[in-house]
């Protein structure tokens, strides 16, 4: 029961260990499944939905499901890319996400998915436009949540790395959206240091750094070299790695 | 009320349940009830009394409608907009309301006194239109009806002391006193038949606990919320993990708009009920229960808080249950407040422990992991019922009800365009032709069975069997005659879901919205065929990507009217041709332009174009 073993994803046979997410397992092994509310070092909450897959031909979600030995995982293929393309379009419209005029341009993990999707001009859907109020009390930090995906990194940074609570999901349905804790984000403890406020922890600009925009060039800005996802799948191409 | 008493009251509801956090939806009711608002200052003092955080307590309270950060009014009317009250005649007695007691629909009157607002289905849809008024129900308004009630309330009568007939049964008992009827049309033989009292608890005591659980799998008894699980696998895993603690929920959370069997069950068999979860819990080895009663139910509370008594006074609870020695369970009643997505197994969990009803990402299963970490059985009121009488009489007994797959009998809450709506207990496998026929249904144009979430069938598909391996429901079926809107229904039940989506993941909390839009614009008339592909592959992109059955479901009114329904959308839709999409109106279009030029446009301007 507790040794490894191997399962398949789109043909591919991949090791994993008892209890092991299929993502995780994936990511090993050099296989990219595109997430955007999952990131290395938070516990996994499966509410983006962009990796689901296909276990056995039923859908889960790869960040919370462990691997099954001997079973079959469907990624890649056209119909889960469609399900994708879905997704990422409905955050796309869900928020106000302008990216020629944003700060997080280049190193958005939502943006990027879209590159990777071939999204060029997400108009499928409607676009919702919210009108949510700019919190930008605190000295060092800006929070827009009309740029926010719901992914909740924040929150978990927050609460399981710097052990804070400062921020957390309040409303509900289509009215969700991450409030902090407290009147604004300046009654609160956030430090400019903590966790939750790293570059790396929002995937998009809801959450930004006072008097640190636009710090990266064009060209040189993290998904302008390669598009999200490579740094895995390079460790399929070379297993040295 | 200044803040030292308002923060002296809620801390002093805190320290009835022990400022433990896991009571954080019992605290925030009560303060809700005390001060008729959970507002920011009161927040403050709930979060640092049972040390959780004011954004949590602010994501509790932004997430069940029954609790407010603004003042409610003294007396809080709560008008039924489920489609069954809106075709039975809502919109005059709301309007007769808002008149009489001079505040709009969601809104409070400037005295404070009034709050009048529309909820989802209330579980009274053979007696709409409905209304809660405070935890008291209102059925079969009319608007005369409604302006009494107004008139009585506006001259300070208080609700509970309303002059209101009384319903039969045990809606006549001093603990409930309510107009509320039963309306049981047909009582079957394993549930609403006349039954001996006790005895599946008394055979089951004298049986081992894992021949308790052979004893339901030979009955082949699936859960009878809507998903039809096996439930004495369910039974046996709780029963397998190793754990210190067990527990066995009941989940009277009856919200499928459409469904009321439950409230019945709750007023007639709450005994039964509370067996079949004494049964559960000898089986499991579980010590604890707990009942999830929705919020619109409060009416029954006191009744079902004197069952527990009684029975616990006759030893049927507590230690030492029935005289045998180290059998012992209790029960406690936890209330819902609002929020349909806790009738989910995992939500309703998570709402128990004073969390957002938001569902659990599985694995692991709420068998295996549940309440607190430990396994937890959570069951529909009838399944518990069906066990208790399946402990009396034998799995066999039961099994040689309904079909192969589907056995026993099932209640099924009637409603909408028939002469007898109410609560039939009928055989599994029965043809929705033969209950049409029992309710008394003429001019059948539409059939919803299993409520929003299920599929809606229409006049030629009656033959289809109610049962697992055709129509599996929970037990709404909701008849619509010809002169009805099908698109309107079908609108309506998108604004349920878009409402009732917890918002935890993109496809539910999106993509319903994006749904329901799609079909405001084919309503109007400005659609083509492509349109109606875009409704299907959104759809199947929800019911695919989403994480619970919320989700899964949600598209169905749609994605079964386009099966079932076809014309009713291709009359609306336009013959493409032109080039231009049916969607896009060029006037409408040009609007700001012309406003913000203030002059015509000479190329789209109709009124140039017709001139000489």
């Amino acid at each position: 029961m507790n040794e490894d073993f191997d399962f398949r994803i789109d043909g591919r046979t991949v090791r994993a260990t008892p209890g092991q997410s299929i993502m995780d397992a994936a990511d090993e092994a050099g296989i990219y499944i595109p997430r955007l509310c999952d990131t290395e070092g938070l516990a996994p909450q499966a509410s983006c939905r962009i990796c689901v897959v296909k276990l056995n031909g039923r859908p889960v979600s790869a960040c919370t499901q462990p691997a099954v030995a001997a079973s079959e995982v469907e990624n890649d293929t056209d119909e889960i890319r469609h399900y994708r393309r879905d997704l990422v379009r409905m955050l796309f419209h869900e928020g106000n996400h302008l990216c020629p005029i944003c700060e997080a341009s280049g190193r958005c993990e939502l943006q990027a998915m879209g590159y990777r999707f071939g999204i060029i001009q997400p108009t499928k859907y409607p676009y919702l436009q919210p009108v949510r109020p700019v919190d930008a009390s605190h000295p060092d930090i800006v929070l827009d949540t009309n740029r926010c995906i719901l992914c909740g990194r924040c929150i978990r940074a927050s609460r399981d790395i710097d052990g804070k609570h400062v921020f957390g999901y309040i409303g509900r349905g289509i009215h969700k959206r991450v409030g902090v804790n407290g009147p604004s984000l300046a009654a609160t403890d956030v430090s400019i240091h903590d966790r939750s406020m790293d570059i790396e922890t929002c995937p998009v600009g809801c959450i930004i750094q006072k008097g640190r925009g636009f710090f990266a060039p064009i060209g040189e800005r993290e998904y302008d070299k390669a598009p999200i996802g490579s740094q895995i799948e390079q460790r399929g191409e070379d297993p040295e790695a | 009320m200044n803040t030292e008493l308002m923060e002296s009251r809620v801390a002093a509801i805190c320290g009835k349940f022990a400022n433990d956090k896991s009571r954080l939806l019992d605290i925030l009711l009560e303060v809700q009830r005390e001060l008729r608002c959970v507002d920011s200052s009161a927040m403050d003092v709930i979060a640092r009394e049972v040390g959780s955080y004011r954004v949590e307590v602010e994501g509790m309270v932004t997430f069940y409608a029954f609790l407010s950060e603004t003042k409610k009014g003294e007396v809080v009317i709560r008008l039924c907009d489920d489609i069954i009250d809106r075709q039975a005649g809502l919109e005059a007695v709301s309007r007769v309301f808002s008149e009489e007691l001079g505040v709009e629909v969601g809104q409070t009157s400037s005295d404070g006194r009034f709050t009048l607002e529309y909820t989802p289905c209330i579980g009274m849809s053979d007696q709409a239109p409905a209304a809660l008024v405070n935890e008291t129900v209102i059925t079969r308004l009319t608007p005369e009806s409604a302006r009494q009630t107004a008139r009585a309330l506006a001259a300070g009568t208080r609700p509970d002391a309303l002059d209101l007939p009384v319903g039969g049964g045990n809606n006549a008992h001093p603990l409930i006193r309510s107009m509320v009827r039963n309306n049981i049309r047909h009582p079957g033989e394993v549930l609403l038949c006349d039954l001996p009292d006790g005895a599946g608890l008394e055979r089951a005591l004298g049986m081992s606990p894992k021949a308790v659980i052979e004893e339901i799998a030979s009955s082949r008894l699936s859960g009878r919320g809507g998903a039809g699980f096996p439930t004495a696998r369910k039974w046996q895993t709780a029963a397998d993990v190793p754990a210190e603690r067990r527990f066995v929920f009941c989940n009277a959370d009856e919200g499928e708009p459409g469904t009321f069997k439950d409230r019945v069950l709750l007023t007639e068999r709450a005994g039964l009920m509370i067996e079949g979860m004494t049964i559960a819990a000898y089986s499991i080895g579980g010590r604890e229960g707990l009942i999830y009663l929705r919020g619109e139910y409060a009416y029954l509370r006191p009744w079902l808080e004197s069952v527990l008594q009684e029975r616990r006074d006759r030893g049927l609870l507590g230690a030492g249950i029935g005289g045998k020695e180290g059998f012992d369970f209790d029960i406690r009643i936890q209330m819902g407040a609002g929020a349909y997505i806790c009738g989910e197994e995992s939500a309703l969990i998570s709402s128990c422990e004073g969390l957002r009803g938001e569902p659990k990402n599985r694995p692991p299963f709420p068998v295996e992991s549940g309440y607190l970490g430990f396994p937890t059985v959570v069951d529909n009121v009838e399944t518990f019922c069906c066990a208790a009488r399946i402990l009396d009489r034998g799995g066999a007994w039961f099994a040689r009800l309904g079909t192969e797959r589907s056995t026993g009998t099932k209640l099924y809450s009637v409603s909408g365009d028939c002469a007898r709506p109410g609560v039939y207990e009928l055989p599994l496998g029965i043809s929705v032709a033969d209950l049409m026929e029992r309710v008394g249904a003429q001019e059948v144009a539409a059939v919803l069975v299993g409520g929003p979430s299920g599929e809606m069938i229409n006049s030629g598909q009656l033959d289809r069997r109610l049962c697992l391996e055709d129509l599996a429901t929970g037990g709404s079926v909701m008849v619509f005659s010809e002169w009805r809107n099908i698109l309107e229904i079908v609108e309506h039940f998108m604004d349920f879901f878009i409402e009732e989506s917890c918002g935890y993941c993109t496809p539910c909390r999106v993509g319903n919205v994006f749904m329901k839009m799609r079909l405001q614009t084919i309503r109007k008339g400005l659609c083509q065929r492509e349109d109606i592909d875009y409704l299907e592959e959104l759809g199947k992109t929800i019911a695919m990507t989403s994480r619970c059955g919320l989700g899964h479901t949600s598209p169905n009114p749609i994605l079964s009217t386009i099966r079932n329904f076809p014309l009713v959308y291709s009359v609306l839709l336009k013959e493409g041709g032109d080039g231009l999409q049916a969607s896009f109106d060029i006037q409408a279009a040009l609007e700001e332009s012309r406003r913000l030029a203030k002059r015509r446009s000479m190329i789209y301007d109709p009124a140039y174009n017709s001139g000489p």
